[in-house]
């Protein structure tokens, strides 16, 4: 579904993705997970069209997604929950969720993707009317992920989902990845908390300053010593 | 005190010019994050247009002032285009240069096609629009000033409220990567920005023109910076606050001209501006900057 072919990223003179290559297919639950500063935002980016990488492709669906300007990138199908959420914090809960279905003319399905968003996530339409600024730093991870879902997307992509989150607010947040995967939506999932992203993961890859060092079944991962060792905390 | 009246409605009307061309600075600023000064030229030129066509070309009014504002929203979008869209990822510095440069590209255009010598402007307002109440004679200038201000700026606060284009200059102007994933085309809203700011400054211009009979090819500058002022006065990016910092600067100027000195309003206005930005750095409404972690 999703295939990014040794994408090399610069900024400036800094080499941040050195050849990088990855497959996502459809209805997995792929984790990339690694230190701060390893590039994974950077691959999310270049995939979105946020950054444009010098060389390599990025193949979604057969379409090469580095050609195709980033406001046309959600039209396809993908949807990116960006890392610090980014929400609209001038705008209501409401206009933020409105603004994810920018993308759908047909004001009957924008109905139903707010029902299934406020479906799996009441406290947004408990909340439909508060400025998002003023949201909790849960809720506004919450109206980041429902944001994007109003767009209806084959595949989501969430950076650090569980960044500044409490223990147990992470595991709501990981229990609704979940659920979104089992609704049919594939999920690439960026993440430090390397435990959590293994534990509902299909399959993994790590990532170390801009190249992919560790692949594999996520359960496989999460014995490997080494991973534990580096990642785990053990 | 039927004085005062009188001063004070042709304050608030002044302010709505203001206000319109204050629109237009603020709005690109909130969302293309820069200062256009241009903007108070495309004022003059829109002016030289409904000039031409009135004395020149002996058109009626109504085909002189559609055309000014036709003129206005093709140069601003032809600006916009050429000279600050190359620029999108350079720093701020060079493109307030750049703006600066166009500003005198525009003013030394007319120069050379108009002369430097100011013209006369024979007004869009016909003489039977004036209005009496009770001792206070209210200029028919004065009063299609206000009532189209007032219109102007209840149809643009609609709009960006209600309308899907709105909503997308709302998203483009907090966060244009953020906006841009949700399927924004922020190069089309930034053009759609300049032509809703460049339209508001033909309808000024024709108003500006028409209650001071004039035209130069400065006329735009000073109420070009004026209106800047009191876009940043509101809250520079609020559009809230450039429609009430607009109308207060005029109706300071214009009480200031009536009751202290005709000399000192200018220097009053501006020192209204510093005394509120000391007291409140971000302008009456300004948004108090969220640095982004």
């Amino acid at each position: 579904m999703l295939k990014v072919e040794n994408i090399q990223v610069y900024y400036g003179m800094i080499h941040a993705i050195k050849g990088v290559s990855f497959e996502v297919n459809e209805g997995e639950v792929i984790a990339l997970i690694g230190a701060n500063g390893a590039g994974k935002t950077t691959i999310l980016h270049t995939i979105t069209g946020l950054v444009a990488p010098k060389s390599g492709h990025v193949l979604f669906e057969g379409k090469d997604l580095t050609k195709i300007p980033a406001h046309k990138i959600v039209y396809l199908g993908m949807a990116h929950v960006p890392e610090g959420r980014r929400i609209f914090q001038q705008l209501t809960v409401l206009e933020n969720l409105k603004l994810g279905a920018f993308s759908i003319t047909d004001k009957v399905q924008i109905e139903k993707n707010l029902n299934y968003v406020y479906m799996h996530f009441p406290r947004l339409a408990e909340r439909k009317n508060q400025v998002a600024g003023t949201l909790s730093g849960g809720e506004q991870q919450m109206l980041a992920m429902g944001r994007a879902l109003m767009s209806n997307p084959k595949i989501i992509l969430m950076d650090e989902p569980s960044m500044g989150l409490s223990p147990l607010l992470v595991n709501e947040i990981f229990k609704i990845i979940s659920e979104v995967s089992k609704d049919g939506t594939t999920v690439l999932l960026v993440e430090q908390n390397a435990k959590k992203a293994l534990s509902i993961a299909d399959r993994a890859y790590v990532l170390e300053t801009g190249n992919i060092v560790m692949e594999g079944k996520a359960s496989e991962l999460l014995d490997n010593p080494r991973i534990r060792a580096a990642y785990l905390g053990e | 005190m039927s004085s005062f009246f009188s001063y004070l409605i042709a304050g608030i009307s002044l302010g709505g010019i203001y206000a319109l061309i204050a629109l237009g600075y603020t709005m690109v600023y909130g969302i293309a994050k820069m200062l256009n000064f241009a903007h108070g030229d495309v004022i003059m030129i829109g002016g030289y247009v409904a000039f031409t066509a009135i004395s020149t070309m002996q058109q009626p009014v109504w085909i002189a002032v559609p055309c000014a504002i036709i003129a206005c929203i093709l140069l601003g979008v032809v600006i916009e285009k050429v000279a600050y869209k190359p620029l999108r990822s350079a720093t701020p510095l060079a493109v307030l240069i750049t703006a600066i440069g166009v500003s005198y590209l525009l003013q030394n255009v007319a120069l050379l096609i108009f002369g430097s010598q100011a013209r006369n402007f024979t007004s869009v307002v016909p003489d039977d629009f004036s209005v009496s109440l009770g001792s206070i004679n209210i200029s028919g200038e004065t009063v299609v000033t206000i009532l189209a201000s007032v219109a102007i700026m209840v149809a643009l606060t609609l709009f960006v409220n209600h309308t899907k284009s709105g909503k997308a200059m709302q998203a483009v102007s907090e966060d244009r990567g953020a906006a841009q994933l949700m399927g924004i085309n922020v190069n089309r809203t930034i053009s759609l920005t300049f032509a809703i700011g460049s339209a508001l400054a033909g309808v000024a211009s024709v108003l500006l023109c028409s209650t001071y009979p004039q035209i130069s090819p400065y006329t735009g500058a000073m109420p070009g910076i004026k209106a800047f002022t009191a876009a940043v006065f509101g809250g520079i990016g609020s559009i809230p606050g450039a429609m009430i910092g607009g109308v207060v600067l005029g109706v300071i100027e214009n009480l200031s001209k009536a009751y202290i000195s005709s000399e000192l309003s200018d220097a009053i206005v501006f020192a209204v501006l510093i005394i509120v930005l000391l007291v409140k750095p971000t302008g009456l409404l300004g948004k108090k900057i969220n640095e982004k972690v």
